[in-house]
């Protein structure tokens, strides 16, 4: 029996009965919407992607071999350069673990300041995101007002830190001395610059008008919607098969945040709303993304008004040595879970460091996903992976 | 006098008015866009270049491109190559053979005038599926490709709706169109009122006039062709110095045409309302640019405000709602032409 | 004094000969000034800075295919459209407007009713 079904397929049939060789092209290392030099080589069948072939190490540079010949100080200065967008979150999860393996107790102070930081850290990252999605839609605008933003929060950062992308600022113990140099094993070390947290709270009051901004400019807009919705949907399943953390699977439906699911620093006490979404499209994790730097001003202003007086800086010993041992330890970055594997056999330098980059792991689902798309819906998924090649290659 | 009215006189003076309009007015709106792009994005744009305001930076750019080397691909068709930039730059350039700055102020007052304009802009697109596949460049082949998606999906919406116009105004030629703008529309008590066709009832011909105005110019939303951040620079990857410049400036002047043959059809021309004789010779111009200018910063603004659809998109968008909508939109003007 | 029709089309053909000049003028300019140094990767193909895979020229599905036969339906509509544009005012004058319309919408409605069954069919959807 024939169905009208079954005659529409065999017309269909018809016209694609005549096989075309696919094309494969380069997109990268070179190219506009790859953030770098990430390598996509892509078979493509007129405009669609039949399957595509990652290819990374463009932008290796052996973060893991140099952290062998390099003291635990040293290293503080090669991590934050991974993720070069939220450089501060990098150290958090490093320092950490350091601080475990010696067993030393971190101040009070230390650690809401790096909370803080973390979470500027965490708005500096997002609002490039919201730069440079809608650029890769092909909307030019929202990319300068969301940088013009960012560049505040950049200020922030480097008023303390005294560096906008590479702060390196955490120590063994503690944080740095904000300025004025000196010892970090003297008592008395200096606070924070004077009037920082007014500012803060100034700016995260701007951020939040600033995301209504976003929300009109570029969130409401209908041609964003038929670019985003139901474009690149990714199951809370498969991103968990993937390995997909952070924004990228709160995005899939799975609420899982380590700051919720495994508290550091002293997220325990502030009260925040982990932001996720059910369908897993580029929609969603871009929604997903705007929500938390909602979120990020919210902690650092209650960050702001718990914060206690106090030392910066434990007291350590001038020489750092870890004891022999290993230990993990993982934070929840802007990207996603970002963790470190310290071996040490005991000494002034790690015997191993592991690093658990998110950026490498959130592009594994790259192939599965852009299989079958087309050409445009093909930037449009990259754009919304959020990865960045040096947190890739490391 | 008798050598003003030589023919060929005044075909050397229409050659320099039109040219100068060309040029001139192209580097005008690529400085257009420059400045209200960056001051849209709270950015300043050019500011050194000529003193002041950076007026002189289009054309430092076209100085500079002009000292570039001319580099082909090897693999290149390098005739149909070198070629495609001059199929691009005439059928710019003949377009504005039509167009009129007043009643005298014509290039040529074709009888089909708007069957001619049609016909040539469409030309352009020759000159762009012929970059595409000429660069033997995966990217300028598949943004040639759509290019030529592009135009054949919008050259529709566009015919229909000036159907209608020719239709409302039963003349093909441009200069007759816009003297049936100023005929009477209806009178009210002794006072005669005439109005462009725009407030006459062809608001959505406009519309689709537009929108398709703007597809087939590849500009954002529909920049597909182009599309930077999927396939670098599309049909123009290859092309670089002097012949690139040559396919940015005929893009540019294809705005300018698009929109004077927009502000022509609908919003009455060169007409000053009023205004008879040969005064109008000498304000046409100026009216005309005026509405050019308007219809210009319309489409600067566009561009810097939205992303770009997708290639399907495009074509839904073509196929299901402009199509019908122009041949609608035909139906009532016809409708009202015979019944009234 | 030349004809009005040929003056007007020799008119058309000086302003594309202008064009073309235009073009050649700046490409000559362009010879006499620029530096020339042919030869290394600049003459590659730009395949986002890696040397392309195959030639540029892969034979490849065009999707658009389809389109174009569409759109070949439609324009010589509009072929018949113009003229039929151009007297309508005519007719309608004698009487017989009404006729003339109906016999367009009939004309046009046939072929809507193809892009109808193009559209039904899932031309536009890419699957």
């Amino acid at each position: 029996m024939t169905t009208p079904e079954m005659i529409h397929r065999s017309e269909t049939a018809v016209s694609i009965e005549l096989q075309t060789p696919d094309m494969t092209l380069n997109i990268g290392p070179q190219h506009p919407s790859t953030h770098g030099v990430l390598r996509l080589v892509a078979n493509i069948d007129g405009e669609r992607v039949t399957d595509v072939e990652p290819v990374i190490g463009y932008m290796h540079r052996g973060y893991e071999k140099l952290s062998e010949v390099r003291t635990y100080a040293q290293i503080t200065a090669l991590v934050n350069r991974i993720d070069w967008v939220s450089g501060f979150a990098n150290e958090v999860p490093f320092i950490a673990g350091v601080e475990k393996l010696m067993g030393v107790e971190v101040p009070e102070r230390a650690q809401w300041i790096r909370l803080i930081l973390s979470e500027l850290a965490r708005i500096s990252s997002h609002l490039v995101f919201m730069s440079s999605y809608p650029l890769e839609l092909g909307a030019t605008t929202p990319l300068m007002h969301s940088l013009r933003e960012r560049e505040y929060i950049l200020e922030l950062i480097e008023e303390v830190t005294g560096g906008r992308f590479h702060p390196n600022f955490n120590r063994v113990g503690g944080v740095k001395p904000a300025y004025g140099g000196g010892s970090t094993t003297k008592k008395q070390s200096m606070d924070l610059p004077e009037g920082f947290f007014q500012r803060t709270a100034d700016a995260m009051d701007r951020m939040d008008v600033i995301c209504d901004d976003i929300d009109q400019l570029v969130t409401g807009n209908e041609l964003i919607k038929m670019r985003t919705v139901g474009v690149g949907v990714i199951p809370g399943s498969k991103a968990l098969e993937y390995g997909l953390t952070g924004p990228n699977l709160r995005a899939s439906g799975v609420a899982y945040d380590l700051r919720k699911a495994d508290p550091y620093l002293t997220y325990d006490q502030v009260d925040f709303d982990v932001a996720w979404r059910p369908e897993g499209d580029c929609y969603d994790r871009y929604v997903v993304r705007l929500e938390e730097i909602r979120q990020s001003a919210r902690i650092v202003r209650q960050a702001i008004d718990k914060i206690p007086s106090g030392p910066l800086q434990a007291k350590v010993p001038r020489v750092l040595k870890a004891p022999k041992g290993q230990v993990y330890s993982r934070a929840e970055n802007p990207k996603g879970e970002f963790g470190y594997f310290i071996v040490s056999e005991g000494g002034k330098i790690p015997y191993r460091l592991k690093i658990r980059s998110t950026s490498f792991s959130n592009l594994s689902i790259l192939p599965w996903i852009l299989k079958g798309q087309l050409v445009p819906d093909l930037v449009a998924i990259m754009g919304s992976l959020d990865f960045v090649l040096g947190d890739v290659d490391r | 006098m008798e050598f003003v009215d030589n023919f060929w006189f005044q075909l050397v003076l229409k050659l320099a008015g039109i040219l100068g309009v060309v040029l001139t007015g192209a580097l005008v709106v690529i400085y257009a866009e420059l400045k209200i792009g960056s001051h849209m994005q709270t950015r300043i744009g050019p500011y050194y270049a000529g003193g002041r305001w950076g007026w002189a930076q289009p054309l430092a750019d076209g100085l500079k491109f002009l000292q570039k080397e001319d580099l082909s691909p090897t693999g290149s068709d390098r005739t149909v190559y070198g070629f495609a930039p001059y199929v691009v730059m005439m059928a710019t350039i003949a377009v504005f053979v039509v167009v009129p700055f007043g009643p005298d102020m014509v290039g040529a007052n074709l009888d089909l005038g708007a069957f001619y304009l049609l016909a040539i802009s469409s030309l352009s697109v020759l000159g762009v599926l012929m970059a595409g596949w000429s660069s033997a460049n995966k990217y300028s082949l598949i943004g040639g490709l759509r290019a030529a998606a592009q135009l054949i999906a919008y050259e529709l919406p566009l015919v229909l709706a000036v159907v209608a116009v020719v239709i409302q105004a039963g003349t093909m030629s441009l200069n007759g169109i816009v003297d049936a703008q100023q005929q009477t529309w209806f009178t009210i008590g002794s006072f005669n009122i005439s109005a462009p066709f725009i407030i006459q009832g062809q608001i959505l011909g406009f519309a689709i006039f537009m929108i398709a105005a703007v597809a087939e110019l590849s500009r954002i939303p529909f920049d597909m062709p182009i599309a930077e951040s999927e396939l670098t620079m599309g049909y123009l990857t290859e092309y670089s110095g002097i012949r690139f410049t040559m396919f940015f400036l005929g893009e540019y002047a294809s705005m300018i045409s698009l929109s004077a043959i927009a502000a022509t059809l609908y919003l009455g021309g060169y007409a000053v309302p009023g205004v008879h004789g040969n005064i109008v010779n000498l304000l046409g111009p100026g009216v005309l640019l005026t509405k050019v200018a308007i219809l210009v910063f319309v489409i600067i603004w566009i561009r810097w405000t939205w992303p770009r659809l997708r290639e399907d998109q495009l074509q839904t968008l073509a196929w299901t709602w402009l199509i019908p909508l122009a041949l609608l939109n035909i139906a009532i003007v016809s409708i009202f032409k015979v019944v009234f | 004094m030349l004809n009005q029709y040929y003056g007007d089309y020799i008119t058309v053909a000086v302003f594309v000969a202008i064009g073309a000049i235009l073009v050649g003028g700046a490409v000559a300019a362009n010879r006499a000034i620029a530096p020339r140094a042919p030869g290394g990767f600049k003459d590659v193909a730009y395949e986002s800075g890696i040397e392309p895979i195959g030639g540029g020229w892969n034979q490849s599905h065009i999707r658009y295919y389809i389109f174009a036969l569409l759109f070949l339906i439609f324009d010589v509509e509009a072929v018949f459209i113009f003229p039929w544009a151009l007297q309508l005012e005519f007719f309608s004058s004698i009487g017989s407007g009404l006729t003339v319309l109906v016999e367009m919408f009939v004309f046009v409605g046939i072929l809507l009713l193809g892009l109808v069954y193009a559209i039904r069919k899932g031309v536009l959807t890419w699957e």
